[in-house]
């Protein structure tokens, strides 16, 4: 590596002078070490992969890096220069550009209005089009300067975020997680598009879990975990499972599908031709949904975020109801009109996407959230006289749940914020296990859970299906669904394509779906 | 170069959760000492006829439960509210509403006389001050108003009728044109507890029986838990399958009866009569009772008599040292200030940080 003489005169020479060099950056909050003494060095022209499970601290370096938080101690040199980034502001006028993985952008805008408002200067709204257009072209990122945001896919949102960043022609740019919101088909075409950027002499810090696009991609790799550097590597010398034992510190162990499934299994969960209008002019309607899930079976949907998959959700759950008894029948009975209470007696169990002020309400104990999904259903053992909360047998229940999921926490009965989101998903898991449903519904059951506790948590699906109940997994990550699933859906535009058994679904297949590709979808689907 | 962080606790603070009110309190008598100074009096003296004079004979803790028996009725409802993040600021105006319906019957119907006036007096202020809260609670449930708002203007269209009906329909034909109804006669009068001993009524006992049994509701109950979590989290509370728009009309419905009830109590209590104004501001200072309180209805007894202390120190103050009567409303509203600052100690921790030496400074010209 090279000392602190490369500067930027010697930058051409390629990958020898460093463009950025990080030494013993720490940030510490509370107790916590998030970032304790990360060295990182990244070379001009070269695609750096930032590796490391949710909660190893990517996000906090990242985050140093653009100014964003203060470290602790440590010094980051640019171009060979010490320097101290205050200000996201200061990091962009450094050279350093940054794509989020959340979004920032106003949906009632046009793509050209959100990039001028993040301009410093006032240029004109058709010369910032302009030069959108023609980065645009550039770089192989199709875009409508003048479409509104509101209207765009994710993967099209995302290209209004990078030329946004491009704009300010960077030298280093930070992708956080680029790939989570795309189809297989979208991603190759950004990783063209980050290759080209690198032939320029760009670089690019690339931060990602996903260990076979970091092989194929970077040319070096920096895996973290608990806010440590483990390892500086060449990723593509590495296998997949070297790559993530680095990132684990452990075998995670293989989750075990065993058994077929009994096709004939009664469905336990039916859905006809469900629709629901938009309840916002920028969420997804409902165009007419049909599936059916049965008894044995785990039924996974995919799709890219916002294709409806949470409208669809909160349709299944009941906490928004149906004009049709009829549309969603659990166990054989028509629930359409029925509450979310209503169908929990009837054997359904949910799951939700966010964790925290959906699936459980932050400030309040884990017995408490046991008691939010299981006041109506176990009435009889947890309710008492006077409608009293009997706090033992909720008590009990807690810690019989906590032992089988293996929820690490500290304290007796912590509130659910203090849990790491990983623990916390796998007490809600485990709270809706523990009734034994007939019906399973989970949206992103592993979303930002490390790689342990998504093994149990997929483990734990597949057994509940074993064990005669239908389970539908609606999911973002393909890799999960193959893992898990008997039967694939895609979920696009507020549509569901028919299932196809998982022997006959390939990346490509379910990918091109995911993309809008024409679907083979049934009959009661057709929207009026 | 120090400077002051706000560190967040992993969880909340116990320990904080029950001194910041005592903090608060100290902080409020510091910054009113330095009030009174500039006002130009000693502030011992001024603190000392605040709050040690009013305690000291026996009539006067009467009136102090006088005073604070509507305080603790009001915050115990107002509670409810907070809890489930409805923000009733119109308990003013439920308690008139409530003291106006209540008196209907020993107004307009002078001559219905028997032991069954006064219990249907005190149902029909309930549900006075129930009625006049569920416009609100429809409103912002229905039309998803802004509750702050329609409660609050309410106060004043409260009052307006209040003075309009005790100048006009409602005047004593025996009262020399003042701006007040008859007298109630005795069977619509509110019992005194210990007549020989001083003014205190059966005020006190409504209040701390709607403290005690509404902590046992929220604290011990299923429904607590649903005022609770729909007020914290209110997704997390439709996914338990709770409905917010009915708790939005229970808790109007709970906190109006009760100012209801406070403001009837009042009037057949320590007043007799109605007049243009029968509340020297009941209905705000319970929000501070309710805040200072913790939003634990066996707290807000506590805070209830702390802030009937101020308004009996304020006259005190008045009459011995010619404080205005003002002082006494800045005092209470330093009291929210300081409670509401307070509160950020039980969820984060202050630490004095001297800020990190970095070689970054040259490197901005850079």
């Amino acid at each position: 590596m090279s000392e602190m003489g490369a500067g930027v005169d010697q930058a051409h020479e390629g990958k020898g002078s460093e463009l950025l060099e990080v030494r013993g950056l720490t940030k510490i909050f509370g107790a916590l070490k998030a970032c304790d003494a990360i060295d990182l060095s990244i070379g001009k022209g070269e695609i750096h992969a930032l590796l490391g499970e949710n909660g190893a601290g990517k996000s906090t370096l990242v985050k140093m890096l653009f100014g964003a938080l203060e470290p602790a101690a440590g010094d980051i040199r640019w171009k060979g220069k010490p320097v101290s980034i205050q200000s996201p502001g200061e990091a962009r006028r450094l050279g350093i550009g940054m794509v989020f993985q959340h979004f920032s952008l106003f949906e009632a805008l046009t793509a050209a209005e959100n990039i001028m408002l993040s301009l410093d200067d006032n240029t004109p709204i058709l010369q910032v089009a302009e030069r959108a257009r023609d980065l645009s072209k550039a770089y192989g990122l199709p875009l409508d300067p003048f479409a509104h945001v509101g209207d765009l896919s994710v993967g099209e949102r995302q290209r209004i975020e990078i030329i946004r960043c491009l704009l300010q022609k960077p030298d280093l740019i930070i992708l956080d997680e680029p790939t989570s919101v795309l189809t297989p088909q979208e991603a190759d075409k950004l990783f063209e598009t980050l290759e080209t950027l690198r032939d320029e002499g760009k670089s690019i810090l690339y931060i990602s879990h996903r260990l076979e696009e970091v092989k194929r991609l970077c040319d070096r790799a920096t895996v973290l975990r608990h806010g440590r550097v483990v390892s500086h590597c060449d990723p593509r010398q590495e296998t997949a499972a070297s790559l993530a034992r680095m990132m684990v510190g452990d075998d995670v162990d293989a989750v075990r599908r065993t058994g077929s499934v009994d096709t004939g299994g009664e469905a336990l969960l039916e859905i006809t031709a469900l629709k629901r209008p938009a309840a916002n002019p920028f969420a997804m309607p409902l165009r007419g949904i049909s599936l059916s899930v049965r008894a044995g079976e785990v039924m996974g949907i995919a799709g890219v975020a916002g294709n409806g998959q949470g409208e669809l959700f909160e349709a299944l759950s009941g906490e928004v109801l149906q004009e049709q008894a009829g549309a969603i029948r659990i166990r054989g009975r028509d629930a359409g009109r029925t509450g979310i209470s209503g169908r929990r007696l009837l054997g359904a169990a949910f799951v939700p996407e966010e964790r925290l002020g959906h699936g459980a309400a932050p400030q309040m104990r884990l017995s408490e959230n046991l008691f939010l999904s299981r006041h109506i259903t176990d009435a009889g053992a947890l309710v008492g006289a006077l409608g009293t909360v009997r706090s033992g047998a909720l008590a009990k229940a807690a810690s019989r749940i906590v032992k089988i999921m293996d929820v690490r926490k500290s304290g007796e009965d912590p509130e659910a914020s203090a849990l790491s989101g990983g623990n916390l998903q796998k007490f809600i898991i485990g709270r809706e296990l523990d009734r034994q449903p007939a019906v399973m519904v989970v949206n992103q059951p592993t979303w930002g859970v490390d790689a342990g506790a998504a093994a149990r948590i997929r483990q734990a699906l597949i057994d509940l299906a074993r064990s005669g109940s239908a389970v539908l997994v609606i999911s973002q990550d393909l890799d999960e669904l193959f893992e898990i699933c008997d039967s694939v859906a895609v979920m696009h535009d507020g549509r569901l394509s028919a299932p196809m058994p998982i022997g006959e679904a390939s990346f490509e297949k379910i990918g091109l779906l995911m993309g809008g590709a024409e679907p083979k979808r049934p009959e009661s689907a057709e929207t009026a | 170069m120090m400077r002051l962080e706000l560190v967040k606790r992993p969880q909340h603070s116990v320990l904080f959760s029950a001194i910041s009110p005592l903090i608060a309190l100290v902080l409020t008598m510091i910054a009113g000492a330095i009030m009174f100074s500039i006002l130009g009096k000693n502030p011992l003296d001024a603190l000392y006829y605040y709050f040690i004079d009013p305690l000291r004979e026996t009539w006067s803790l009467h009136e102090l439960a006088i005073k604070a028996a509507p305080l603790i009725l009001i915050a115990v409802g107002l509670s409810v509210c907070f809890l489930s993040n409805n923000w009733n600021i119109g308990a003013e105006g439920q308690f008139i509403a409530g003291a106006i319906a209540g008196s209907i019957l020993p107004v307009v119907f002078p001559d219905f006389q028997n032991w069954l006036v006064l219990p249907l007096m005190l149902a029909m202020g309930m549900a006075g001050g129930a009625a006049y809260a569920a416009v609100p609670a429809f409103l912002k449930a229905r039309f998803n108003t802004n509750e702050i708002l329609t409660s609050l203007m309410l106060v004043y269209v409260g009052q307006l009728f209040l003075d309009w009906i005790v100048r006009g329909p409602w005047r004593d034909p025996g009262g020399m044109n003042f701006p007040e109804t008859r007298d109630f006669h005795a069977f619509a009068i509110l019992p005194e507890l210990m007549p020989s001993a001083g003014r205190a009524n059966w005020g006190i006992v409504f209040a701390v029986l709607a403290a005690l049994i509404l902590w046992f509701v929220l604290r011990k109950t299923r429904k607590g838990f649903e005022i609770r979590v729909l007020g914290q989290s209110p997704r997390a509370g439709r996914f338990a399958g709770f409905s917010s728009s009915r708790m939005v009309m229970m808790a109007f419905l709970i906190s109006g009866g009760l100012a209801g009830l406070a403001g009837i109590s009042e009037v057949a209590g320590a007043i007799g009569q109605l007049q243009p104004s029968i509340s020297p501001g009941y209905g705000f200072t319970a929000i501070i009772v309710a805040f200072l309180g913790r939003l634990n209805p066996l707290g807000i007894v506590a805070a209830g008599f702390v802030l009937a202390l101020s308004y009996l120190g304020g006259e005190a103050a008045q009459i011995s040292l010619g404080l205005s009567d003002k002082a006494a409303r800045a005092f209470q509203g330093m009291l929210l200030f300081f409670v509401l600052g307070c509160d950020m100690l039980i969820h984060y921790r202050v630490r004095l940080a001297g800020r990190a030496l970095r070689g970054g400074e040259a490197a901005k010209h850079a």
